[in-house]
């Protein structure tokens, strides 16, 4: 029987070996994807024993996000609250205990848990944790001004839209707002978060979640103007002086592309002009005899430099960001052909089927101000640990040059040009010269457009680049609804 | 011993930073069994020295966690180890000379087998529980009959197997008869009362006990073909199979499907899946190291527990949160070191029965630590048995202690 016994006896250790390994694999190789899982109620409560970090504004004394401690059956439990209310809600995001984290608070989650530290804050923790100590997360400060995050939220009022300004020398983010928004606290209260969802903007949505910044999609209209005057004047196929006979249309496969309208329902008619003063006066017929001219291959390429066809760096979540560029039924598409997919003419003055985020337009401003280096966008200025040592600090890079440094400069005129004395006088800041571009898209609903302004200022030596886009005005043009709410957040940043 | 003896007490004694409290515990425990000791030492004195250290030292682990998860169960726990190691002893004074005249009842044994897993049935005192009616339950206190019952089967199966392994060996028809009826009417019991774990425990023990006893292979196979067959007959039949199966393939789902707890359509690992899928979390956030004995994450932040049985069937899931892998691989070490000393004791045993005996007993004990913290890392699927003296419950800690005595009496006569 010594034989079978033997056999029985290896078989009970197999199995129990079988045992070891496959802990091994839940608690080593599994562990990660298993804690990363959205119905994990056990790291959903780990997480609150941990001091998360603050988040904080530029100044460093805004605190946009905190910890309330709280004690409950002898158990320490820290919960989140925000301060302020909501300010930068879509940026910031939540982290509750009822719902998974959204915005920053997601994406920055292993900084404010302290788990991405180095070595010895690593060894700090583990010691902490043993001793039966707080675990403390690191704070972030960020590069948002309160105050011009405060008076954009303030002018968006329960307009939907969306106000991103920059610095267009280091892609600093001063202000990411986006409307309707919701106060945060809200979501960790009883029936608060079917309240925000319900949250409805004078546009009739109810997406008080969405961070239209970055996530927001419109129809570009002739802010996208400064990306085929690019292309344009930096292939040379064009100089601003270049003239146009303007009939007040353009002629495309046979048939009139009209100019935007006069008050009274006739188009626009501007006779001879220069290629400057369609951009002045944005006279779309200009732009779609230069669309025709160097194809829409030309212009999309340019549009690619800009930064389109891909998702724009930021440190929030990359799901909570979209690339701009031609979308064809609800999908990025680049044509393979893009002579004979796409018409040129609509192309160049911002129709055909452009969709954007008001921070790639603002990125486009902002190259244009930077003299033709995109400047990567960042909203982390540094991180810093509990006991006050920095533990990375964002240094400011580009993301390539898109046009040649003439260019820009051209370009930079012709949008004072603009605020000077063609679509966007509203936008005039006594003793500072202002660049920017207007942009009114057809919404499909008559009078009813989406009114943009991208703006920097001061031209001569930018320091803010600032992108506004409101939803569904009525009878409201970009010049006339966006161009002041850009005005005041351009002043109030630099402090005139 | 005294050195594996002291090792559990040590580890007892790192209770006290929970709870000053609980050093008592630690005493009392020490105490406890060093009377078994003394016990086995006077009765049994060439008995196997480690068996009952290693048995110590995993009530040990299990008591900590136990009372680390809630402290009145950690009390009625501290009972049952009483009451355990007292029937630990009654069992070795009274067999101390010879535990073979077992085998002149084993007709009797077999059908008390049977008699006890039918108790559970019995209108009035039966009891059911999370869908499976294994519970006697009589003036506020509870027992599993069936832990009882394992081990009166074992006692048959032994000194059945003993007395015609020749004769069926050859295959003579007649003298699977009392064996097939009494084990088969032992698994009806069984699949009847919803308990699977505990089917897949004996039917294991009985393919054990005939492969030592016959050495045929094919006896072996054949039973595991009936057992395939009969698995998929009990697949079709009962919907508390198929979703214990179902759960083990495909515990998460991104999808919506029907979840019979509440009639709604859920994810199902929040509804059928659930205890496993937080468990398995529990596992993984344990990670190398684990989070320190008092410090692991097994209630939502109201106080409501996480995962159900936590301290009863999922103990290990417990354990391995707040040892880590460290003290996980530690902890099944300790079982294979016992089932290696068991095997041993059935290796040096002089006679058949003694062999069959120990070897069922040791291969029992090992196949219920595979069935249980096999099912839940998902390495097979999940039925719900107690871990062997770590698991919270009365009649799992009695019937281990059996166990031991009655290893410790083989390797005694073996030794003698």
């Amino acid at each position: 029987m010594n034989n079978q016994l033997n056999r029985l006896a290896l078989v009970a250790v197999i199995m129990l070996a079988a045992l070891i390994v496959a802990t091994t694999y839940w608690q080593s190789w599994a562990a990660g994807s298993l804690a990363a899982k959205q119905d994990n109620a056990i790291e959903l409560v780990s997480q609150f024993e941990v001091s998360r970090g603050l988040i904080l504004a530029a100044n460093g004394n805004t605190v946009l996000a905190a910890d309330r401690k709280v004690k409950r059956n002898g158990q320490t439990f820290y919960f989140r609250h925000y301060p302020s209310k909501g300010l930068a809600a879509q940026t910031i995001g939540y982290s509750t205990s009822a719902l998974s984290q959204t915005g920053l608070e997601l994406s920055l989650n292993d900084y404010l848990t302290g788990a991405t530290s180095n070595l010895s804050n690593a060894i700090q923790r583990t010691l902490n944790q043993i001793g039966g100590g707080t675990v403390y997360g690191d704070n972030v400060v960020l590069t948002i001004n309160p105050g011009a995050q405060a008076l954009a939220q303030h002018l968006l009022g329960d307009r939907c839209g969306a106000v991103v300004a920059m610095n267009p020398r280091t892609g600093a983010i001063y202000v990411m707002a986006s409307s309707p928004t919701y106060d945060s606290n809200l979501i960790d209260k009883p029936g608060g978060y079917a309240k925000v969802l319900k949250t409805k903007g004078a546009c009739g949505d109810s997406s008080a979640l969405l961070n239209r910044a970055t996530y927001g999609l419109y129809a570009p209209g002739s802010t996208f103007k400064m990306v085929t005057a690019s292309a344009a004047l930096d292939t040379g196929a064009f100089t601003p002086t270049s003239g146009f006979n303007d009939p007040g249309y353009c002629v495309e496969y046979g048939k009139h592309v009209s100019n935007a309208s006069n008050p009274d329902q006739t188009a626009e008619t501007y006779g001879h002009v220069t290629l400057a003063q369609g951009f002045q006066h944005s006279i779309n017929s200009v732009f779609c005899n230069v669309g025709k001219q160097i194809g829409a291959k030309v212009i999309l390429d340019y549009a690619k430099r800009f930064g389109f066809y891909s998702t724009p760096p930021l440190e929030t979540p990359a799901n909570q960001r979209l690339p701009s560029g031609l979308y064809k039924n609800n999908k990025l598409w680049f044509p393979k052909d893009p002579a004979t997919e796409v018409d040129p003419g609509r192309l160049a003055f911002g129709q055909e089927r452009l969709q954007v985020t008001p921070l790639q337009m603002l990125m486009v401003g902002a190259t244009i101000a930077n003299g033709g280096v995109v400047p990567r966008p960042y909203i982390v200025d540094r991180v810093i640990g509990h006991d006050g040592s920095v533990v990375t600090r964002t240094r400011a890079s580009n993301l390539g040059r898109a046009i040649k440094p003439e260019t820009a400069s051209e370009l930079n005129q012709m949008m004072v040009s603009v605020v000077q004395g063609g679509t966007g006088t509203a936008a005039q800041i006594p003793g500072i010269q202002v660049a920017g571009k207007t942009g009114t898209a057809e919404t499909g609903v008559n009078k009813v457009y989406t009114a943009w302004f991208v703006s920097f200022a001061p031209a001569n030596n930018p320091q803010v680049a600032v992108a506004v886009v409101l939803e569904k005005q009525l009878n409201g043009f970009g010049g006339a609804v966006s161009a002041p709410i850009a005005k005041a957040i351009m002043q109030k940043l630099l402090h005139r | 011993m005294l050195t594996a003896i002291g090792f559990a007490s040590v580890y007892i004694s790192r209770r006290s930073h929970i709870s000053t409290a609980s050093l008592t515990y630690a005493l009392l425990f020490f105490v406890l069994y060093l009377a078994a000791h003394v016990v086995a030492r006077f009765t049994v004195p060439n008995a196997d020295p480690y068996l009952l250290p290693l048995a110590g030292l995993l009530t040990a682990i299990g008591l900590t966690e136990i009372y680390r998860l809630g402290p009145s169960n950690a009390f009625k726990q501290g009972l049952w180890v009483v009451i355990g190691v007292a029937v630990f002893a009654l069992v070795i004074v009274v067999l101390r000379r010879d535990y073979r005249l077992l085998e002149n009842y084993k007709y009797l044994f077999g059908l008390g087998a049977i008699g006890l897993l039918f108790m559970p049935l019995l209108p009035g005192i039966g009891q059911t529980v999370n869908g499976s009616r294994l519970w006697i339950h009589a003036g506020g206190f509870q027992f599993q009959p069936g832990e009882l019952g394992k081990l009166a089967l074992i006692v048959f199966l032994a000194a059945y197997l003993r007395e015609k392994r020749e004769v069926l060996a050859q295959g003579r028809v007649k003298d699977w008869g009392p064996l097939l009826v009494i084990w088969g009417s032992a698994m009806l019991v069984l699949f009847a009362t919803g308990d699977l774990g505990s089917a897949l425990l004996y039917y294991g023990i009985f393919l054990a006990i005939l492969y030592v006893a016959t050495a045929r292979l094919k006896f072996v196979a054949a039973f595991i073909g009936l057992f395939l067959v009969g698995s998929a007959a009990v697949y079709e039949g009962t919907p508390h199979v198929r979703e214990r199966v179902t759960n083990w393939l495909h515990p998460w789902t991104t999808q919506k499907v029907y979840c019979a707890l509440n009639g709604h359509y859920t994810l199902r690992q929040d509804c059928a899946s659930y205890q496993m899928v937080q468990s398995l979390y529990s596992i993984a956030h344990g990670g190398y190291g684990g989070t320190g004995l008092g410090s692991g994450v097994f209630s939502n932040a109201q106080g409501a527990p996480l995962i159900p049985y936590l301290s009863t069937d999922f103990i290990y899931s417990a354990v391995a949160q707040e040892l880590g892998l460290v003290g996980a691989a530690a902890l099944l070490l300790i079982y294979m070191v016992f089932v290696l000393r068991g095997f041993r004791v059935s290796l040096a045993a002089n006679d058949g029965f003694s062999k069959l005996l120990a070897a069922g007993l040791t291969f029992g004990f090992a196949l219920q630590t595979f069935v249980i913290v096999g099912g839940i890392l998902r390495v097979i699927p999940l039925t719900g048995i107690t871990l062997p003296f770590v698991s919270y419950g009365g009649s799992s800690v009695i019937s281990n202690f059996i166990v031991v005595a009655g290893l410790m009496l083989v390797s005694d006569r073996a030794n003698a």
